[in-house]
């Protein structure tokens, strides 16, 4: 998709986002897409460290069947801690808070977001949001799971789930003005020429993203809330002792909480598109399908949460229903993954780093999404429900998927971000590590659920001991592989080869302006011609 | 990008139609994810609505519907006020505008008023849930349920309209200072947006809660 640009690709000062200030003030009181991409990025990176030191602990934990590293009690707000960090502080925000900001206003010609303010309010409000987990750290931390299942979180914990509370309801108002930001930029801010279906496939996945996040946070915000609100003034919504029914907020948590897996994956699934058109030089088969298919799956998602609740008092024609129409939104996760690999058929693949992750992306995603149906199946789910088969379906989705899309889209988008190129021999070492030892650390999960490991549980029988054993080496294996990463871009930003504006001759917008941007992307708004990756047509702004 | 700088069209768009256009669906955006985080309450008393229906309109019966009728017609003169600030705005009328805003402000000030009252009576016939609950009912717990659901219900909305003052309180200093013309009243309009969907929240409220036990 690139452009008859009367632009130039140089602004010739080389003055870009990045250097246009320096100052601690020039970052926090920034209003740029860019810069604010940035800050996310720090944070969640923070998060991310801070997640996986939870993870760490509990594998060490899981190595033997008897509970010896740490109290029951303790490993409770291990795996509790573990699943709120990774979800609400890095997965939602992940993609779509740092890529997200950063490119589309760029892939859609802008100069900005609709709303730069609101875009800094919504990393204050992370931030707020974030310090808050810190505090629960330092309360103690908290034992509810990150579904804060009532009447356990709103009666009976004795933990800091009020501060917890509120912490993911102030976050939760960073991903509303994230989306709100999204879709009315999407809609409003296209350069001249850039209809609907010329849009780059990132661009519509994050707006059906962004359609889940107004649509659904709003709806789990007050669920929180009235936990909150229950444990403090001691009403009983949720309380069955009191007339309040407890399976009533598993009913408003899932509503959202089934949409948000897809806030986790459908921006991943965007940057797939864009590695494979770039890395297969093809435009992406079906193209009209894969757009639809994103907003297939944000409808659908929120059809399918009682698949959640089978085994709770939910009736059984609900739980029939709900089957069936969770049968139904595998669909257009499948249209995406057929259209991307009849994509590569016929396409001249090349093997850099980004693409070994959408490699990565497409078998994991596909394991996930598959043994998805197993679970969605009724009369299955009742036998492994809140096993650790359950954890390793998500697991492979949003480890193997979500963040093996973050990761490719980290490498592929970095030169533009910071203008400089990384060691292509480490991040390709790395990607494979890291696809080892995933698959290591689940895969294993899969087997020791279906016979019968339950999820949340620190000591478990001594047959169960080996699919533990091989999990935990796997994920040594994986901590590894992330820590490469760390290493070699932080390297990279002063001895990394300097990038031109388009490093991987890809098509986009993005592609036709310097690396790194200037603060208002491009000097003269672009009008665009042609469609999505039309590789057929030469590439611009390729420096060789 | 000719009115680049000019402080009214912001850096980000072209001109002041797009930004006009922008804003707007911004704020309907907004108000989309008010009718959800809404929704989700109402959704929550509907199902206890028909799971109790004894107890809800033993709960409703408590409510002076009287008051809440006065409420509701204090409420929708404040919508009209809010309109014609919006009308004064557009035609860059600034003492109007000043006028209509006040008036909105003073009428949403009787409505939360008469609201302290009705809380303040709440307390003292001990209908509070929590530590501040007893009435005289084969279902107590769950006609504590529907004060549950009608403290935080009325509390949202009477939250929302606290930042509503708040908001048109800087209006009122914006007018003063001469900050709107024909061309830039966005920020009137947009709050005109707000509160009319604030009010029709208790349009929603009002027989939810005061009417159901009298039909
Ligand atoms: C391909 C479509 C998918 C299907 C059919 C599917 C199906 C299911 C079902 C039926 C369950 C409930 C299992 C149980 O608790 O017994 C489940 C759990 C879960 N799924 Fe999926 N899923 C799909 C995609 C995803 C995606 C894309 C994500 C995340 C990015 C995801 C994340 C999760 C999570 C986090 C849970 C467990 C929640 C918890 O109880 O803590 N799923 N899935
Ligand atoms: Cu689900």
């Amino acid at each position: 998709m690139s452009t008859t640009v009367e632009a130039s690709h140089h602004s010739g000062t080389g003055e870009n986002y990045l250097t246009a200030g320096y100052g601690l003030k020039s970052w926090l009181m920034t209003t740029d897409h860019k810069r604010i991409a940035i800050l996310y990025l720090l944070s969640i990176s923070l998060f991310f460290v801070i997640g996986g030191l939870f993870a760490v602990l509990i594998r060490i934990e899981l190595l033997t069947p008897a509970g010896d590293l740490v109290s029951a009690d303790s490993y409770n707000k291990l795996f509790t801690l573990h699943g709120l960090v990774m979800i609400f502080f890095f997965l939602v925000p992940s993609i779509p808070a740092v890529f997200g900001n950063f490119l589309i206003p760029i892939m859609i010609g802008a100069r900005d977001l609709a709303f730069p303010k609101v875009n800094l309010a919504s990393w204050y409000v992370f931030t707020i949001g974030g310090l808050f987990t810190f505090a629960v750290v330092l309360a103690g931390g908290v034992d509810t799971g990150w579904t804060f299942y009532t009447p356990y979180s709103s009666t009976y914990s004795k933990t800091a789930v009020g501060l917890t509370a509120i912490g993911v309801f102030i976050t939760g108002f960073s991903s509303i003005l994230t989306g709100l930001n999204f879709v009315v930029t999407i809609h409003k801010m296209r350069a001249p020429g850039l209809t609907w279906f010329r849009l780059p496939l990132f661009i519509w996945a994050h707006y059906a993203t962004s359609l889940i996040m107004l649509l659904g946070t709003p709806v789990v915000a007050i669920s929180i809330l009235l936990v909150f609100l229950e444990r403090v003034f001691g009403i009983g919504i949720f309380d069955p002792a009191l007339g309040g029914d407890p399976v009533l907020f598993q009913h408003l948590f899932w509503f959202y909480s089934h949409p948000a897996v897809y806030i986790m994956i459908l921006p991943s699934m965007g940057v797939m598109s864009e590695l494979i058109a770039c890395f297969c030089r093809k435009r992406i088969f079906g193209y009209s399908f894969v757009a639809f298919s994103s907003l297939a799956i944000a409808v659908l998602g929120f059809l399918v949460w009682g698949h959640h609740m089978f085994t709770s008092s939910q009736s059984i024609y609900a739980g029939m229903v709900f089957s069936i129409l969770t049968m139904m939104v595998a669909i257009p996760s499948a249209v995406k993954v057929f259209n991307w690999a009849a994509t590569m058929y016929g396409g001249s693949i090349s093997y850099e780093t980004p693409m070994m992750y959408a490699f990565g992306f497409l078998g994991l995603f596909t394991i996930g999404g598959l043994t998805g149906l197993f679970l969605g199946a009724l009369g299955l789910d009742v036998h492994v429900h809140d096993t650790y088969f359950v954890v390793a379906h998500f697991h492979y989705i949003m480890v193997g998927g979500a963040i093996m899309g973050y990761l490719g889209a980290l490498h592929f988008w970095w030169p533009k971000m910071f203008g400089r190129l990384y060691p292509e021999a480490w991040a390709k070492l790395s990607s494979i590590v890291i696809f080892i030892g995933f698959n290591l650390t689940f895969f294993p999960q899969f087997l020791v659920g279906y016979l019968g490991m339950p999820r949340r549980y620190h000591v478990y029988p001594d047959e169960f001991q080996i699919f533990h054993v091989l999990s935990t080496a796997g994920a040594s294996i994986l901590a590894i592989g992330y820590a490469f990463p760390v290493v070699y871009l932080i390297w990279s930003l002063v001895r990394g080869e300097k990038a031109g504006p388009n490093p991987w001759n890809a098509k986009g917008l993005e592609w036709t302006v310097p690396s790194p941007p200037t603060t208002f992307n491009f000097d003269e708004t672009p009008v665009v011609t042609e469609e999505a990756y039309d590789y057929s047509r030469p590439v611009e702004g390729k420096v060789v | 990008m000719s009115n680049f700088h000019d402080g009214v069209v912001a850096h980000q768009f072209d001109d002041a139609e797009q930004q006009k256009e922008t804003v707007n669906l911004g704020m309907w955006s907004f108000l989309i994810t008010e009718v959800m985080m809404f929704g989700a309450l109402f959704a929550a008393y509907g199902f206890y609505r028909f799971k109790y229906p004894q107890a809800w309109i033993e709960g409703s019966n408590y409510l002076d519907y009287l008051l809440g009728a006065f409420n509701t017609a204090v409420l929708i003169c404040s919508s009209l006020t809010m309109a014609m600030a919006v009308h004064a705005a557009q035609h860059a009328k600034r003492k109007q505008i000043i006028v209509f805003l006040i008036l909105t402000i003073i009428l949403g000030g009787v409505f939360i008023g008469v609201k302290v009252v009705e809380y303040a009576d709440k307390f003292e016939h001990h209908l509070v849930p929590g530590h501040n609950f007893s009435v005289d009912s084969p279902f107590a717990n769950q006609v504590e349920l529907f004060y549950s659901f009608y403290f935080i219900m009325t509390g949202l909305h009477a939250l929302h309209m606290l930042i509503g003052f708040g908001i048109i309180a800087t209006l009122v200093v914006m007018a003063y200072r001469n900050r709107f013309s024909e061309a830039y009243y966005a920020p009137v309009e947009m709050t005109g947006l707000y509160w009319h969907f604030v009010d029709i929240v208790w349009i929603f409220l009002f027989p939810f809660l005061y009417l159901i036990g009298r039909g």
